[in-house]
């Protein structure tokens, strides 16, 4: 089969990508280096190769590459700014959330999406997003705490954030 | 508590002085792993790398009476086909224990006969993934199917097809007889003990095969340096062990060979193996290039390895007061078609699980038999979780039957500061043992603690269950285990100090996930006086770091701990004899902290590491390093209660639990925010080998559920309501007091969770897991009266 070319977004930056038409965008995604994205069963029951599609948590193992053309895809690479780590990164490390972190990038994208849909969520929904994610080290409890803890401190930022926010729109 | 000194407290001034041990500090590796850095295995690309796949046996038992690889050789883009005849036949196990390892010597890296679903048959090195498994299509094999074994208690009978029938294989017990492996122990008299008791006991019990599950399954890259050595790049808890055997198996020298241990994403003792390391690395040296072999998900169920199943006997000899005077634990296991860690992982099922009582005779006896099934091995646990539920659902039957409370049976049983356990003493890692001392037990405030949390006293006596068919219950369990095999395990570390007062620590150790690397770094910098930042770990590779025996029996803390320690205590003493010629003070009133050496007296003089550094390395011409080995002749207990609360759905047998509260004794946690997580994670897969987890096998031995859609792991949403204490005291033969504790709070959830059944609806469940059809069949069949008449009144 012809060799194809793939034009998408990868944590910001716009990339052509020559592909083979059956490819899996996980596949894809390690050869290129975005070596965060883990296989872990390439069934899409394990959550390790989860990354955000539009800002939506998909399983990059049940993707075609090649349905990736012209959309916007965050990998677990892209979440820090810099040197600078995100709050949900910082509450993993805080909250003792990462054992051996083979797990820990398809959770802190999918825990940074559930935020963004609902900034307050409780426990259960919590649990809820993370029941997309095996973990073997941590027993969840850390996990959840982080993605609470990180909640609670996005929503107090962003109350102390807010006059700014409102000048700026 | 009886008026015994139940456990040690913490040295509080101690604790107080401490600035990193004891601290919950960050990971170490921890930045890199949040943010998708390069660290694991496969997260490397390698310029000509061919993709290893490995032929599995489509038979239980077979010979292989042909066998033509010129078709898969003539693909294009096949670079290596190996079978049998390709390569060397070396004897070897695959268990990654000390050398010469207990474990018999039974494997082969190819081998005309297989004797599993699973076992290897060829290994292909190809240029794409595609390309390889299209090779292994075209591998033309002509197999003689044998009778195949996979009843365990058909191993041993006259007429059982012997799996182990070739002559040089060394260290089986009776191939003849299917028998890998034999132990039978004594101490005291069982007979003369059961003649002294009031009451006895026995009982039968059943577990199943677990899988490990590692979220990254086994990988290992290998290829030729530029010096034509072997570098293998492999998610391994064992780098050391490995180089060892890798060498012998493909008869090359040792330095040879060179092991490098990246990130790992999960062992719990899977990884505990040379599994792929041998093929891969024989793959690399037939082809000329770089190979990677990676079990998919369905290969890591039944290639890799499992928890060995068990059938229990267990009798027990009671006091009419409820004095333990003795036990008996008769044990048939099954190690699969191979011998990995036959005998060392049954003989934990003896020594680290009788000794919790103080009877004066135990006996403890044990076949281990082969069976054409996948291979058990190393498991987090070791043996362990397969003794406590047999022990500890017996000890709650007796305790009930006696009317007694359970916790008052455990309390007036249970060993205790000052005993010695002397079954350690003849069971040891395949050979004669060494007594056990105890010299730190927390277990009494374990049980208070977790009892509490659990609201014990209140629900024991009574839950709301009234005429609902949801009915609660409560149960708990006692465990210990060990910290590292005595007078086996063994580590080194290395430090040597750079010029801005920070220091490179070298150690064998084998992070693999637990976070070794942060608890050894903090271990290091309590004892230089450093910050943790100025600690630069590197750890698990052959020609790098010392040797190490690596992450196993949970021996990281206590014995590679105790080498860092050493080490540390070494460097610092460089470091003060310079910093006392350059303060004009003598060492002993020297005193270092926050990187700064300083006196001790009214003086205060200092001198900051990193001004002693330069003095060290420009002025005096000195590398101010030191390195230390470590080993020890005990193996000091960590201490476990468990307690469950669940609810039973009378009308479908569904068991939820609503809570489960963990109280560990680990002496002192270097970083307890990562002992919780050792211990929240042990629990989530004592879940799950107490309710859900288990591989099955069809009747020609294939894998039914090879998959986490249909193998049943607890997710966050299965998870009850956890309390994790930690009970701390001071070992003396641990740094800083530390003893283990990834091991030990696996053991309790399934003895507790059965308990608690019992006390919810009244039914014994003693085999693994406990499915919802088991439950409902015991309910059916062991309905008590009184709750019956309770449902009927309805």
């Amino acid at each position: 089969m012809k060799n194809m070319e793939l034009h998408l977004t990868v944590n910001g930056e716009s990339l052509n990508w020559t592909i083979a038409p059956g490819e899996l965008l996980l596949d894809v995604l390690r050869r290129q280096g975005y070596f965060g994205v883990k296989r872990g069963c390439e069934k899409g029951e394990c959550g390790a190769c989860a990354v955000l599609l539009d800002g939506m948590p998909i399983n990059s193992c049940l993707m075609f590459a090649a349905q990736a053309e012209g959309r916007q895809i965050l990998t677990i690479e892209g979440v820090a700014d810099g040197g600078k780590l995100d709050p949900m990164q910082e509450a993993f490390l805080d909250h003792g959330a990462v054992q051996c972190g083979f797990c820990t990038g398809g959770m802190v994208l999918s825990a940074k999406a559930l935020l963004e849909r609902r900034p307050d969520p409780t426990e259960e929904e919590v649990r809820e997003m993370l029941a997309g994610h095996l973990c073997r080290c941590t027993g969840y409890r850390k996990p959840v705490e982080a993605v609470l803890a990180a909640a609670s401190k996005k929503r107090n930022t962003a109350r102390r954030m807010k006059p700014v926010a409102e000048v700026v729109r | 508590m009886n008026g015994d000194r139940a456990g040690q407290s913490r040295d509080r001034q101690g604790a107080v002085s401490r600035l990193v041990v004891g601290r919950n500090v960050r990971k170490v590796d921890g930045v890199k792993l949040v943010t998708g850095g390069a660290a694991f295995t496969d997260d490397v690309h390698i310029p000509g790398m061919l993709h290893g796949k490995i032929l599995p046996s489509p038979h239980a038992h077979a010979r292989i009476r042909r066998i033509d690889t010129s078709k898969a050789k003539a693909l294009a883009g096949v670079h290596a086909v190996l079978t049998y005849k390709d390569v060397p036949r070396v004897p070897h196990t695959t268990a990654g224990q000390a050398w010469p390892e207990p474990s018999p010597h039974d494997t082969y890296l190819l081998d005309s006969k297989v004797r599993f679903v699973g076992d290897r048959v060829a290994a292909v090195a190809a240029e794409s993934r595609a390309i390889a498994e299209r090779a292994l299509k075209l591998i033309e094999v002509e197999y003689e199917i044998l009778p195949a074994v996979l009843d365990m208690e058909q191993a041993m009978a006259a007429g059982a097809p012997v799996i182990h029938d070739e002559p040089d294989s060394t260290k089986i017990y009776d191939r003849q007889r299917n028998i890998a492996g034999y132990i039978l122990r004594e101490i005291g008299s069982v007979e003369q003990g059961f003649a002294e008791a009031d009451h006895i006991f026995e009982r039968q019990y059943r577990t199943q095969r677990q899988q490990h599950c590692p979220i990254e399954p086994h990988v290992t890259i290998c290829w030729l340096d530029a010096d034509a050595r072997l570098v293998i790049r492999t998610s391994t808890q064992v780098p050391y062990h490995c180089r060892r055997q890798v060498a012998m198996i493909l008869q090359i020298p040792v330095s040879r060979v060179h092991v490098v241990k990246p990130r790992i994403g999960g062992g719990f003792g899977g990884k505990q193996e040379m599994l792929l390391e041998d093929i891969c690395g024989a793959l690399a040296l037939a082809s000329r290039r770089p190979v990677k072999i990676e079990y998919t998900r369905e290969e890591e169920f039944y290639m890799a390895r499992s928890r060995h199943p068990q059938i229990l006997r267990m009798k027990m000899g009671v006091k009419r007061d409820g004095t333990v005077v003795a036990s008996q634990l008769t044990v048939l296991a099954t190690t699969g078609a191979y011998g990995s860690h036959s005998t060392t992982v049954q003989g934990n099922t003896g020594s680290k699980v009788l000794p919790l009582y103080r009877a004066a005779h135990m006996r403890f006896e044990c076949h281990v038999v082969y069976t054409n099934a996948p291979v058990a091995g190393a498991f987090r646990g070791y043996g362990c979780p397969q003794g406590f539920f047999a022990q500890e659902t017996l000890v709650d039957e007796i305790a009930c039957e006696l009317g007694m409370d359970p916790m008052d049976f455990h309390r007036n049983n249970v060993i205790r500061l000052g005993d010695t356990d002397l079954l350690s003493a003849q069971l040891g890692e395949g050979k004669e043992g060494l007594p056990r001392l105890v010299r730190s037990c927390g277990l009494p405030q374990c049980m208070e603690s977790a009892a509490r949390a659990i609201g014990w006293t209140q629900k024991r006596k009574s839950l709301p269950n009234g005429h609902s068919h949801l009915r609660r219950g409560v149960g708990m369990a006692c465990t210990m285990q060990g910290s590292g095999i005595a007078g086996v395990d063994w580590a080194s570390a290395f430090l040597k100090m750079n010029e801005d007062g920070s220091f490179f620590l070298q150690v064998g150790a084998s992070d693999v996930g637990a976070g070794a690397d942060t608890v050894l770094s903090q271990i290091a910098a309590e004892t230089l006086g450093v910050t943790l930042d100025k600690v630069i770990i590197t750890s698990g590779d052959t020609d790098i770091t010392p040797f190490d025996v690596g992450a196993y029996a949970s021996s990281t803390t206590i014995i590679s701990g105790g080498a860092v320690k050493k080490a540390a205590a070494r460097v610092r003493s460089q470091v003060l004899e310079l910093a006392s010629k350059m303060l004009d003070a003598p060492v002993d009133q020297l005193d270092c902290a926050n990187n700064e050496i300083f006196t001790t007296c009214a003086c205060r003089k200092s001198v900051s590491m990193t001004d002693l550094a330069m003095q060290a390395m420009y002025k005096e011409k000195l590398q101010i390093m030191d390195g230390a080995s470590h080993f020890n002749t005990d193996s000091p207990p960590p201490f476990c209660a468990t307690f469950a609360e669940v609810e039973v759905d009378t009308e479908t047998g569904q068991v939820r639990v609503v809570h489960l509260a963990t109280a560990v004794d680990p002496g002192t946690a270097i970083n307890p925010m990562q002992a919780e997580g050792q211990v929240e994670g042990a629990v989530a897969q004592g879940l799950g080998y107490a309710l859900t987890e288990e591989l099955l096998l069809d009747a020609a031995g294939r894998p039914v559920n090879p998959n986490f859609l249909d193998y049943k792991m607890f997710g966050a949403q299965d998870m009850p309501k956890l309390t994790t204490i930690l009970v701390e005291t001071d070992e003396p033969l641990g740094p800083y007091g530390a003893k283990s504790i990834s091991e030990v709070p696996i053991n309790g959830p399934a003895p507790a969770i059965a308990n608690a059944i019992f006390h919810a609806v009244g039914v014994r469940i003693r085999k693994l897991p406990i499915r919802p059809e088991d439950v409902l069949r015991a309910l059916h069949a062991e309905r008590p009266a009184n709750l019956e008449e309770e449902l009927l009144t309805q």
